[in-house]
């Protein structure tokens, strides 16, 4: 009977599924040495850069894509995917906020993120990352004055090219995985920031990527150094048109805390997942990864994921620094058809490191929700504490839940928990909100965001409630 | 106020057979009565409590429901209880994460619309809990933890009553409050009730036992047995069954 109370709710589209109609830069579809070339040189990167790109680009050739997760989706042919369009720019590139095309900005701004400094999100500076490459940043002078470095990928490897080379791949090396490796060698764009020594960052960073081309594969790449004593809060959200093909993004994000400095990493993952059929939707392939090389750093990851059609990330830290803490904060949902495959890692090398797991998997429809986690303690880990808590709601029948999680311990004193389960949505809770005169559809919000308020309770306030609406319009109608 | 005639209903079990479960119920119950309702285990009362608020587990075969007037039987539960019917469930659901009082706050303003009434802002509402807080001896701590979660039983049915109190129902059903209360709660639950006695408002009353009868003193009793109302009385129908139980009114049962 609560799935027929369930089925009653009525259907909300994808709102961020429309196209921009703009004149861009494409390659031919293929991968090739030389197609590598021709993003490098077209991004005039350094000689350090290009060689980087093609030793990825020669180890993937040896590769093939990893089976073990728990997804199901046809072979991807890599030579079929476009991996360079660029919206097309009258000069160089714009200068200033004003230059950007106004149509980019408009179609950021019908996604809710105003490119113009004054807007709703005023504290908050973004990047705006187009396809493959980034088209504004915002609140840069504002940043600059603190010491702040906050832009494009692009622009770092020109203005700051010592720091790309000192820590660029020392994270996810390029070896790392079929998919980082592929990203390695082909990636276009994404945000640069450092941090210096002892700064606080004065407002929340954002990068906000749209896939906007057909048939284009996004790789972009994120690299975050917060030096010594520093701090910064970092948010992702990522939208794409609604199209029947699938459409890859594989992107690597690299995280990297020295000294007593904390990284906060936020993710608010919508994109397109698919239609209630399955056709379509984004294959989210992403490698995620934090180095906390310094005592006493922190790096917290957050994430919402809503969207794409098939998930499969692991954003992890390495607690290499003596008292490090790691932390994984996560709410994946995937219903009609969508699949997840998501946890963490949490290595711990340091002394006296601590790491927190809370993971909320909400499956509805036939989506298939998987927490794949792994605690690995190494010998000279000592007193390396673990809380893990994994928790499954099923909305549905037909839907499913499932937990694989490793531990790896080599030291006596390791402290580690693991709590799990997986509960369906009461017909009891859904009953006793209705008798109290609350309706299903707000009867199943309620209890869905309860269900992950430990979880929302770690996003910066704004994002907080876009996250929860964006889990009741990615719940309506799908749920029975 | 509530008025039952001739209902009937089923319920299916784990092996999908059908199963007799109200046979028959006649019930008139007028606005400023208090009414319990008393039998033994399984003999349909909480059923019956459920069915009225919209529980759609059964199946309803015959029969109909007015409540002040209104056929309720096509009713939504959410629809039944805006029209002001109100069940104080028996064993009350832990909601985690969700705050008790943004929950009170959603459902008293879900009523207010319902009765086109502008919501209540949080100043008014706070000001308006508190004060029926101390009525059923709750502390103020209870507003910020989740709806039930970690409650003891008697913290569970003080809630019942708070809302119950916040809400204002037209009609209010006590399903088995008395159950896992001890004394004092049981005096505060009470206490609750009785202050909600109004000429414009219904009680009825499920319990087993007469204990909670002689804190809430009701107008009439009812004795439910396998699914029929089999015999009605005054409040001293309650101490006649605590004296002899209910095995004597089985004779009378077919």
């Amino acid at each position: 009977m609560s799935n027929q109370y369930l089925k009653q709710i009525v259907n909300k589209n994808y709102q961020y599924g429309f196209i921009t109609e703009i004149e861009s830069d494409t390659f031919a579809p293929g991968l090739s040495e030389e197609v590598i070339r021709k993003i490098s040189k077209l991004k005039n990167e350094p000689e350090f850069m290009l060689q980087w790109r093609l030793r990825a680009y020669q180890h993937w050739l040896t590769l093939s894509p990893p089976e073990w997760a728990h997804v199901n989706f046809p072979e991807i042919d890599y030579q079929s995917i476009i991996y360079y369009s660029a919206p097309r720019v009258k000069k160089d590139g714009p200068k200033s906020l004003e230059e950007v095309d106004p149509q980019l900005l408009e179609t950021y701004k019908k996604l809710g993120i105003p490119l113009h400094e004054q807007g709703r999100l005023a504290g908050v500076a973004v990047d705006a990352v187009f396809d493959s490459v980034s088209v504004a940043t915002t609140f840069k002078g504002k940043l600059a004055e603190a010491g702040v470095i906050f832009c494009s990928f692009s622009e770092a490897v020109q203005e700051h090219p010592e720091l790309v080379e000192k820590y660029l791949g020392t994270v996810v090396p390029y070896r790392d995985n079929f998919f980082a490796t592929l990203n390695s060698a082909v990636f276009s764009d994404g945000s640069f920031v450092y941090i210096p020594k002892g700064v606080r960052c004065p407002m929340e960073l954002s990068t906000y990527f749209r896939i906007n081309a057909a048939n284009t594969g996004q790789f972009e790449r994120t690299l975050i150094i917060a030096d010594a004593d520093s701090h910064v809060s970092y948010l992702e959200g990522c939208t794409a048109p609604m199209r029947d093909e699938n459409q890859l993004h594989a992107a690597v994000v690299e995280l990297i805390a020295l000294d007593n400095a904390e990284i906060k990493y936020s993710t608010v993952q919508n994109w397109y997942p698919g239609d209630e059929e399955g056709r379509g939707g984004i294959y989210n392939f992403v490698t995620k990864r934090g180095a906390c090389r310094g005592t006493h750093s922190k790096i917290s990851w957050t994430q919402i994921e809503t969207g794409s059609a098939i998930t499969w990330k692991y954003p992890s830290v390495i607690l290499q620094g003596d008292h490090s803490v790691g932390e994984f904060y996560s709410v994946a949902l995937t219903n009609h058809r969508q699949q997840a495959d998501t946890g963490t890692k949490m290595i711990h090398m340091g002394k006296n490191t601590r790491s927190t797991i809370i993971s909320k998997g909400i499956s509805a429809g036939f989506g298939q929700n998987t927490y794949r986690g792994l605690v690995r303690v190494l010998p000279q880990a000592h007193n390396a504490r673990n809380y893990t808590q994994c928790e499954s709601l099923l909305l549905s029948n037909t839907c499913g839940a499932h937990t694989f999680p490793y531990i790896e311990v080599k030291n006596p004193t390791a402290q580690i928990e693991h709590e799990a389960y997986t509960s369906k949505i009461g017909a009891d809770q859904l009953f006793y909100c209705r008798q109290r005169g609350l309706s299903i559809e707000d009867a199943v919000s309620m209890i869905v965001n309860g269900f992950c308020k430990r979880v929302f309770n770690e996003l910066p306030m704004e994002f907080a409630v876009e996250a929860q609406k964006l889990l009741e319009v990615s719940l309506e109608g799908s749920v029975g | 106020m509530l008025i039952i005639k001739n209902l009937h209903a089923t319920i299916q079990d784990e092996k999908q057979k059908t199963k007799s479960i109200l046979r028959g119920i006649n019930l008139h119950v007028k606005a400023g009565e208090v009414h319990a309702i008393m039998g033994p285990n399984g003999s349909g009362k909480s059923t019956l409590a459920n069915i009225l608020a919209g529980r759609e587990d059964y199946q309803v075969t015959q029969g109909e429901i007015l409540l002040d007037g209104q056929n309720i039987m096509e009713l939504a539960p959410e629809a039944r209880a805006t029209a002001g019917l109100f069940l104080a469930f028996q064993y009350p659901v832990e909601i985690p994460g969700v705050n008790n009082m943004y929950f009170l706050k959603a459902a008293v303003n879900s009523v207010r619309k319902h009765n086109q009434l502008p919501p209540l802002d949080a100043m008014d509402f706070l000001t308006l809990i508190k004060s029926k807080m101390k009525e059923v001896g709750m502390d103020e701590k209870f507003l910020s933890r989740a709806v039930n979660e970690g409650f003891s039983g008697g913290e569970k049915k003080r809630n019942e009553i708070l809302q119950m109190l916040m809400l204002e129902p037209k009609l209010a059903i006590l399903d088995e409050t008395d159950s896992g209360l001890d004394i004092d709660a049981l005096q505060s639950v009470a206490k609750g009730v009785n202050s909600m006695r109004d000429p414009k408002r219904s009680i009825v009353v499920v319990t087993h036992y007469q204990r909670l009868l002689s804190y809430i003193v009701p107008d009439v009793v009812h004795v439910m047995v396998k699914g029929q109302i089999i015999k009605s009385g005054g409040k001293e129908l309650a101490l006649e069954l605590e004296e002899k139980g209910y095995g004597w009114l089985n004779e009378n049962v077919g």
